[in-house]
């Protein structure tokens, strides 16, 4: 690549100063949860432990970890599911609707979460008379992780050739063989992609979660926000979150192990 | 003792009323004079088996039960001594309350004076049967058949504790010390962008309470009861304050925040938070303007869909009682409603000055407070020739005072 | 099967029943529950809902001022958060793409998807404490304090990385050789820029612009906390139907955001954007 070097120069720059600005927050996110004042005054007067002491205690914490993961996972083997089906119906035709299905499945992405929220709040209590839970928590989230897998198995499939797909047919395997012999194999790193970015979304998703989530059940973001304006209780807060920003690594170190290209990544924009 | 005659009565006739009419809208009830109608929502008349499981949704601090903080904890011990098992939620304003007891989800609630009514009035909440409240003898008289908690003297919860919206300012900065509201309402406040009212349509009684004041032309009697032109003048003083507002605070995390940083330096608070600013070794002081104040006033109450109706007399009686009092306003940090848990306070967490920084027993400064009350359309002084602006008015206008 | 015409009709209809079930059904099904809500009112002062039709809230919405100063404010808000999430997206994105080696571009992607997993509601108190009057950024002799230009500010951070990934995705689909060509026939960069990378990259930026845009829409959160005293279309529809209980209006007046974004994706549809999201 020809660049030359005071444009180079600038990008550095800007990129430099980019993750600096992102970066900083967070790093006194990391700096509070170690400091004496319970409302993060700064300059810090004092640093201690007693936060991180205290946060591990917190079975209130622990168990809301717990159900955001739980919610994570399943909303994520929904979307999976239902996002890969729908790329695959969509591949390589060309009926009457295509795009008003793709506009659909795109939709409760691209409407405020306020909105969603409101709707599926007003459609799980007053018309299917369910009880907020856990389980409202998981269909919420679903419908709007759907699009993550969806956009990332059709961006797959229009770079996949067709032929292999016809070879296998060719060669007498039924469609569901060659889904999991041929097709499958060739759409991990794109379900992969998809996924994490669903669960990503799912995580920390707290518009549609507080008016789907009823009194009973919280997520990581709920337990926060409820926990933010309890007397006694935000420096606990600070450490979940810096906690949560340390162990972020994990899930994406697990990306780069399985997925190996980081392509993949980079098309799993949500 | 003549108090509770007077209560065994008036329970009797509504039950006698309520029997008669059965359940038509017959048997509804009046406060006196004011046209307020409560539907007619059954009464417990004695306890049975606990259904061992209570659901409470809560002020936070309330009802702490140790998943968060293991040594701040009163509700296991309630679990352990009556077998129910509490779940709790928070919410962090009146109207949220208001909102969430509706789905008939919870079993007790703490509810503000401008929640009660419309509790009340929405059939949200039973009346409540105090003779089965082996505590509500102990609790301060003054707290008892209230406006806010009670309607033609029956009782609809167990009071938990009262508190007083403060005048509360940064000595360091505002100087000389205010003494009255107008520091907060003047037009040309030296502390322009530096003012926090509190985020609520109930805040427009406060300014209510300044024209009562400054305006006595307005005939203002009661800020909860405001007619249109009475409405449109404190929502003038708002929409000046307006343009001098840093903040409107709801959570009082933002609310500290502000005040130890600087970024508002007077405004409303409560005492809670100004221990809390103090703790931190911040320069804060709060008052009581003479003129007096708004403040609040909450009730346990009971939804009229409890599945757990037993539990959720036990809870009453427990966090009512000496020892789920005096945790419960200790924490909060709020005067008691029960007598005894000053003493309990003084031996157990070893504060024997609380109730006196708090007020707790001191009656007249209890009386120099409006409690938070829902305004509604039968004006609450008793003006039986206009019609007063309800709280749905208030909501908008609200919202346009905000902009 | 015939497998050289493409996938059958029935192959497709199977495939699409259970996606079309779930969001055809169950989520236009609550959209439109919802909007159907908007033509009812609650009773003033118990909160319960009165299902008769009446065209009240929207009436208000149009009669009163302050809803479309709150409206055009929040539109306001989210140009600008997006705007200044391209601006920022762009060389970033650029530099992660064409100009960083393998490594550091793997490195890169991460520190960009890093910040997605720390929490939103610390993220935005974290910025809340970067703005304060005696907070880090006041240090330097810059803080704009809470209002507006902190809530964009604040914003704008918290959906960077919904802007840089697709830009970045777009951005390494465009071939290297076309911006040497551009190059060598004596394009200034400026022009290459201008010229070659923005057409390639506009639908990538659109699709980002999607997420901006409806996520400032639609938060009332951020805006308590570092918003000050400003009002935004969230706050109304949050405090309405969580604070005044009156789902009627809040439906109505999510109406607006709905229209808002639906004739954004139509315009942005013939840019190719949705495939980009």
């Amino acid at each position: 690549m020809t660049i030359s070097r005071r444009l180079k120069a600038f990008l550095v720059a800007c990129t430099s100063v980019v993750l600096l600005v992102v970066y900083l927050p967070l790093a006194l996110v990391v700096l509070n949860s170690f400091n004496v004042s319970k409302s993060f005054a700064w300059p810090p007067s004092g640093l201690t432990l007693r936060w991180w002491h205290a946060a591990a205690h917190s079975s209130g914490a622990r168990h809301a970890l717990v159900v955001s993961i739980e919610v994570g996972l399943l909303a994520t083997a929904i979307s999976l599911v239902l996002g890969t089906m729908a790329a695959m119906a969509l591949q390589r035709t060309r009926f009457f609707g295509r795009n008003a299905i793709s506009l659909l499945i795109i939709l409760p992405i691209a409407l405020p979460g306020i909105v969603t929220g409101l709707a599926l709040n007003n459609a799980f209590t007053s018309i299917f008379g369910l009880e907020l839970g856990f389980f409202t928590i998981v269909v919420a989230h679903a419908t709007f992780c759907i699009v993550t897998v969806f956009n990332n198995v059709q961006a797959r499939l229009r770079r996949m050739s067709a032929s292999l797909e016809e070879a296998s047919a060719d060669l007498g395997a039924r469609p569901f063989m060659t889904f999991r012999l041929v097709t499958f194999p060739l759409l991990r790193s794109a379900l992969l992609a998809g996924g994490l970015l669903s669960f990503a979304l799912s995580f920390d998703e707290i518009i549609v979660t507080t008016f789907t989530a009823g009194g009973h059940e919280q997520t990581l973001p709920i337990w926060i926000f409820q926990n933010l304006f309890r007397p006694n209780q935000t420096p606990v807060v600070n450490v979940v979150a810096a906690a949560l920003i340390v162990l972020s690594a994990v899930p994406i170190w697990l990306a780069q192990r399985l997925g190996g290209d980081a392509e993949a990544m980079g098309t799993a924009a949500p | 003792m003549n108090h509770n005659w007077k209560l065994v009565a008036a329970t009797a006739a509504v039950l006698l009323t309520a029997v008669a009419c059965g359940s038509s809208s017959g048997g509804d009830k009046t406060a006196g004079g004011s046209g307020f109608k409560a539907p007619d929502v059954p009464m417990a008349k004695k306890l049975g088996t606990k259904e061992g499981s209570v659901s409470i949704l809560a002020w936070p601090g309330y009802a702490e039960d140790g998943t968060n903080d293991p040594k701040t904890d009163w509700v296991t011990p309630f679990e352990q001594a009556t077998g129910c098992q509490a779940t709790v939620k928070y919410f962090d304003t009146s109207d949220a309350a208001v909102t969430l007891i509706k789905t008939g989800d919870y079993d007790v609630v703490s509810a503000s004076g401008d929640a009660t009514l419309r509790l009340i009035a929405g059939g949200d909440v039973a009346p409540v049967n105090t003779d089965l409240l082996t505590h509500y003898a102990d609790i301060r008289s003054f707290l008892k058949d209230k406006p806010y908690n009670s309607v033609d003297g029956q009782m609809y919860g167990m009071p938990q504790g009262w508190g007083a919206n403060l005048l509360t300012y940064n000595p360091d900065v505002v100087k000389p010390a205010p003494t009255s509201w107008s520091s907060v309402f003047d037009a040309n406040s030296p502390y322009k962008g530096k003012i926090t009212p509190y985020d609520s349509p109930i805040y427009i009684a406060d300014a209510a309470l300044y024209l009562m004041n400054t305006n006595p032309d307005l005939g203002i009697k009661n800020p909860y009861a405001l007619d249109k032109h009475q409405l449109d003048m404190a929502v003038n003083v708002l929409k000046t304050q307006r343009g001098e507002v840093s903040e409107y605070w709801s959570d009082y995390l933002k609310q500290q925040q502000a005040f130890e940083s600087g970024d508002s330096v007077i405004g409303t608070s409560w005492q809670f938070i100004v221990n809390l600013i103090d703790a931190d070794k911040k320069p804060i002081k709060a008052i009581l303007p003479d003129e007096g104040s708004t403040g609040w006033s909450d009730t346990w109450m009971i939804s009229s869909k409890s599945k757990h109706p037993n539990c959720a007399y036990a809870w009453l009686d427990y966090i009512g009682g000496p020892d789920g009092n005096a945790a419960s306003a200790y924490y909060f940090g709020e005067a008691p409603a029960n007598t005894k848990a000053c003493d309990v306070i003084a031996t157990t967490d070893n504060d024997a000055s609380f109730c006196d920084t708090f007020h707790a027993g001191d009656e007249a400064y209890a009386k120099k407070l409006w409690y938070w009350t829902t305004p509604v359309s039968a004006c609450l002084d008793g003006r039986t020739n206009v019609k007063c602006t309800t709280y749905a008015d208030w909501t908008q206008a609200w919202t346009a005072i905000k902009g | 099967m015939s497998t050289r015409s493409g996938p059958s009709p029935a192959r497709t209809g199977l495939l699409l029943l259970p996606p079309l079930l779930w969001l055809g059904v169950a989520y236009l099904g609550a959209l439109g529950a919802l909007f159907l809500a908007a033509f009812w009112t609650t009773n003033e002062f118990t909160g319960d809902l009165v299902k008769v039709f009446t065209l009240d809230n929207f009436r208000s919405l149009l009669d009163q001022p302050v809803y479309r100063t709150i409206t055009a404010r929040t539109l306001g808000v989210a140009v600008l958060v997006t705007l200044v999430d391209a601006a920022l997206a762009l060389p970033v994105a650029f530099f992660m793409a064409k100009v960083a080696r393998p490594g550091l571009q793997r490195l890169l992607v991460i520190a960009v998807l890093m910040p997605l997993w720390a929490s939103y509601l610390v993220k935005a108190y974290a910025w809340r404490g970067m703005l304060s009057k005696s907070g880090p950024l006041e240090w330097l002799g810059i803080s704009p304090g809470y209002g507006l230009t902190g809530l964009v500010i604040t914003l704008a951070y918290l959906w960077l990385p919904y802007m840089i990934l697709p830009v970045y995705a777009g951005l390494q689909k465009l071939p290297g050789s076309l911006l040497e060509a551009s190059a060598d026939l004596g394009a200034p960069a400026l022009t290459t820029f201008r010229r070659v990378v923005l057409p390639s990259v506009f639908p990538a930026l659109v699709a980002g612009s999607i997420f901006t845009f409806s996520l400032t829409m639609g938060d009332y959160i951020a805006v308590k906390i570092v918003g000050g005293p400003t009002q935004m279309l969230g706050n109304v529809v949050a405090d309405n139907y969580g604070v005044a209980n009156n789902l009627p209006f809040a439906a109505a007046y999510s109406v607006v955001p709905v229209l808002v974004m639906l004739g954004y994706l139509g315009v942005v549809r013939r840019t190719g954007a949705l495939e980009n999201l």
